[in-house]
C-alpha cells in the first residue's frame, strides 16, 4: 500500500510539472508578443526592443522558464505588469478570501450532500427520492449567475436579509464574515450539492445491490443498519473521490460566483488580470489554481487508498 | 408514445419542445423580433410591458429582441465548438484505441495533463495570452473539450474493438479507415450521440460564462452571457432584467439535459438502474 501511495505521489508531481510547462508556454509562447501587448498603441520597433530587454524576453524559452519556476517555488511570482507590485503581495490576501468563502462551502455541502444522498438511497423510488433527483437536475443546469443573481434579488433587494456585494473587512470580526458571505456561499452550495448527493446515491445503490448485502438483509437486519455498517464502508471511496471533484470544482465556480458578489477573490483577480492582459499575475493564479485542483485530486486518491477495506488489510 | 419507434417520454418531448423554440427563435430572429436590437426606444431599465416584454436594457433598448438576436450567437459558439471537439476527440480516440500501443499511451498522457487543470482556467490562460473572438472562443473551447471526447469515444471504441465481428474484419485485412467506417462507429453512435448533447450543454454553459465575466462574445455583439453582466446593475434596483438571459440559459441547457437523459436510457439495459 505504501509502495501504491508513494507512486500516486510522484505522479501528482509530475502532473504539477507538466502543467506549470503548459502555462508558461501558452502565456509566453502564443502568437501575442507580451512585449506588444504592454505597449498597445504606443509600439515602435526600438520600444518593443527596450520592453523585451527588461522583462528578459530576449533570452531563450527553456532558461526563462527555469528561472520562473526556481523563483516560483521561492515564493517570488514576479512584479505585476499593470502595478508593479510584487505578485506575491497582490494575491495574498485574495487567495485567503477564497480559500475562506470555498472552506465555508464546503464545511456545510459536504456533510449535508451525502446524508440527503444516503437518505435518497436508504428511501428509493420514494416522493424525496424522486424530489432530490428532479431538483438536482435543475440545479445541474444553472449556471451560477442565475442563482446568485436570484438570491440577490429575492433575500437582498426585497427582504434586506443579507447584503448584495460581498466584502470582507479586515476589522469584522469572524461571524460577521460569516454574515456578509453568506449568499455566495448559499450559491456555491447549491450548485455543487446536487452533484455530490447523486453520486452518494448511486455509489450507495451500486453497493446495496451486491450478495454480501442481500445476505445481510436475508438475515433480516434492519435496512438502516445495513447501509450504515455494510454499504457505507465500501461505497466511500467512490464517494470521497466525488467530493474531492467537487471541492475542486468549488474552487474553479467561485471565479462567477467572486464577480457574481463583487467579492474580492483569487477568482476575480485572474479574470482581471486576463482582461487586463497582467501575464505574471495570470500564470501565478494559473499555477495557484492548479495546485490546489491536483492536490485536492491527489487527496482523494490517497483517501480512497486509504479507506478501502481491501487495501487497508493486505493478505 | 412512439415515434419513429423511439419510445418518447413526456421529459424528452418537454426537452426537445424547449431546444425546438430556442433554436427556431434564434434561427427566425430577424424575422419575428418586434423591435430593431441595437436602437434605444426609451428610457432606461423601462419595466416589461405589452410592447416590450422583458423590458428594456441600459441603454434602452428592447430586452426580448435583443435576447432573440443573442440566442443565435449563444447557440451558435456552443454548437461549433461541440462539433470540433467532436471531429477532434472521436478521431483520436478511435485511433488510440485501434492502434494501442505508443499511440494509446502518448495520447492518453496529454489528456491526463491537459484535463488535469479546470477547463475554465485553461481557457482563461489561452485568452490572457491572445484575446478573445469568436474564432478564438470556438477553437479555445472546441479543443479543451475534445480531450474530454476523447477519453469518451476511447473507452467507448475499446469496448467495441475487442468484439469479434472486428477481429474478423481486420483478419479479413480490411483498411483501418474502413474498420472505424462500418465496424465501429455504428455501435459507438448511440453513447457518442448522448455525450454529443452533453458536451453542447456545457459547451454552452462555458460560453455565457465566459462572456458573463466579459472575456468571451465582445460588445457590441452580445450573448446571453453577456447579456446578463451588462444588465446586473439593475438587480440593486430591484429589477429582474438579467435574470430574463440567464434564465433562458438555464433552459436550453435543461432542455438539453432531458433529452440527454432520455437517450441515455434509450440505450442502457431494460431492468437496468436509471440512477
Amino acid at each position: 500500500m505504501l509502495k501504491l501511495l508513494v507512486q500516486r505521489l510522484a505522479l501528482g508531481m509530475a502532473t504539477l510539472l507538466a502543467v506549470s510547462v503548459l502555462i508558461f508556454w501558452v502565456t509566453e509562447l502564443l502568437p501575442g508578443d507580451l512585449a506588444s501587448n504592454i505597449l498597445g498603441q504606443s509600439a515602435t520597433p526600438e520600444n518593443i526592443a527596450a520592453i523585451r530587454a527588461e522583462l528578459g524576453l530576449d533570452r531563450p524559452a527553456v532558461e526563462r522558464y527555469t528561472e520562473w519556476l526556481g523563483d516560483a517555488v521561492q515564493g517570488d511570482l514576479g512584479k505585476s505588469l499593470a502595478n508593479k507590485r510584487p505578485v506575491i503581495d497582490v494575491i495574498g490576501p485574495r487567495l485567503v478570501n477564497t480559500l475562506f468563502l470555498a472552506i465555508y462551502a464546503a464545511v456545510i455541502a459536504v456533510p449535508l450532500s451525502v446524508l440527503l444522498g444516503i437518505l435518497a438511497a436508504i428511501y428509493r423510488n420514494s416522493v424525496f427520492d424522486k424530489g432530490v433527483n428532479i431538483v438536482s437536475l435543475a440545479a445541474i443546469s444553472m449556471p451560477e449567475f442565475f442563482i446568485g443573481y436570484f438570491l440577490i434579488l429575492f433575500m437582498s433587494v426585497q427582504l434586506k436579509w443579507f447584503p448584495a456585494i460581498a466584502t470582507i473587512k479586515p476589522e469584522q470580526g469572524f461571524f460577521q464574515h460569516l454574515y456578509v458571505t453568506f449568499l455566495p456561499m448559499l450559491t456555491l452550495i447549491l450548485v455543487v450539492i446536487a452533484h455530490m448527493m447523486r453520486m452518494t446515491r448511486t455509489s450507495v445503490l451500486s453497493v446495496m445491490s451486491s450478495p454480501y448485502v442481500e445476505m445481510a438483509v436475508l438475515k433480516g437486519i434492519p435496512k438502516g443498519r445495513i447501509v450504515v455498517h455494510h454499504a457505507l464502508p465500501n461505497a466511500l471511496a467512490p464517494i470521497i473521490n466525488v467530493i474531492a471533484i467537487n471541492l475542486a470544482y468549488l474552487i474553479v465556480g467561485v471565479v462567477v460566483v467572486e464577480a457574481v458578489f463583487t467579492f474580492n477573490g483569487l477568482g476575480r483577480l485572474m479574470v482581471d488580470a486576463v482582461a487586463k492582459r497582467d501575464i505574471p499575475v495570470v500564470q501565478a493564479c494559473g499555477l495557484i489554481f492548479a495546485i490546489v485542483f491536483i492536490g485536492l485530486n491527489l487527496i482523494a486518491d490517497v483517501l480512497s487508498i486509504l479507506s478501502n477495506p481491501r487495501l487497508r488489510h493486505p493478505r | 408514445m412512439n415515434v419513429l419507434g423511439y419510445r418518447l417520454t413526456l421529459t424528452a418531448l418537454i426537452g426537445w419542445l424547449i431546444i425546438l423554440v430556442c433554436v427556431g427563435s434564434a434561427v427566425l430572429a430577424p424575422w419575428i423580433a418586434p423591435h430593431d436590437p441595437n436602437a434605444p426606444l426609451g428610457q432606461r431599465w423601462e419595466a416589461p410591458s405589452a410592447e416590450h416584454w422583458f423590458g428594456l436594457d441600459q441603454i434602452g433598448r428592447d430586452m426580448f429582441s435583443r435576447m432573440l438576436y443573442g440566442g443565435r450567437i449563444s447557440i451558435t459558439l456552443a454548437f461549433l465548438a461541440t462539433c470540433l471537439a467532436f471531429a477532434v476527440g472521436v478521431v483520436a480516440g478511435f485511433a488510440a484505441a485501434l492502434l494501442g500501443r505508443w499511440v494509446d499511451v502518448a495520447l492518453s498522457r496529454i489528456a491526463d495533463v491537459i484535463l488535469s487543470m479546470p477547463i475554465l482556467m485553461s481557457a482563461l490562460i489561452v485568452i490572457s495570452a491572445v484575446g478573445s473572438s469568436a474564432a478564438v472562443l470556438i477553437l479555445t473551447i472546441g479543443l479543451l473539450y475534445a480531450v474530454i471526447v476523447f477519453r469518451v469515444a476511447r473507452a467507448v471504441a475499446m469496448n467495441i474493438v475487442v468484439l469479434e465481428y472486428v477481429e474478423a474484419a481486420r483478419l479479413r485485412g480490411e483498411g483501418l479507415f474502413w474498420v472505424i467506417l462500418r465496424e465501429i462507429l455504428p455501435n459507438a453512435l448511440p453513447p457518442l450521440a448522448a455525450e454529443f448533447g452533453l458536451r453542447f450543454s456545457f459547451a454552452f454553459l462555458f460560453v455565457a460564462s465566459l462572456s458573463f465575466l466579459g472575456l468571451g462574445v465582445q460588445p457590441p455583439d452580445a450573448d446571453w452571457g453577456s447579456m446578463v453582466k451588462e444588465s446586473a446593475l439593475a438587480i440593486p434596483a430591484g429589477l429582474a432584467a438579467p435574470l430574463y438571459p440567464a434564465a433562458a440559459i438555464a433552459l436550453l441547457t435543461i432542455g438539453v439535459n432531458m433529452v440527454v437523459d432520455w437517450l441515455l436510457s434509450l440505450h442502457s439495459r431494460p431492468h437496468g438502474d436509471n440512477a
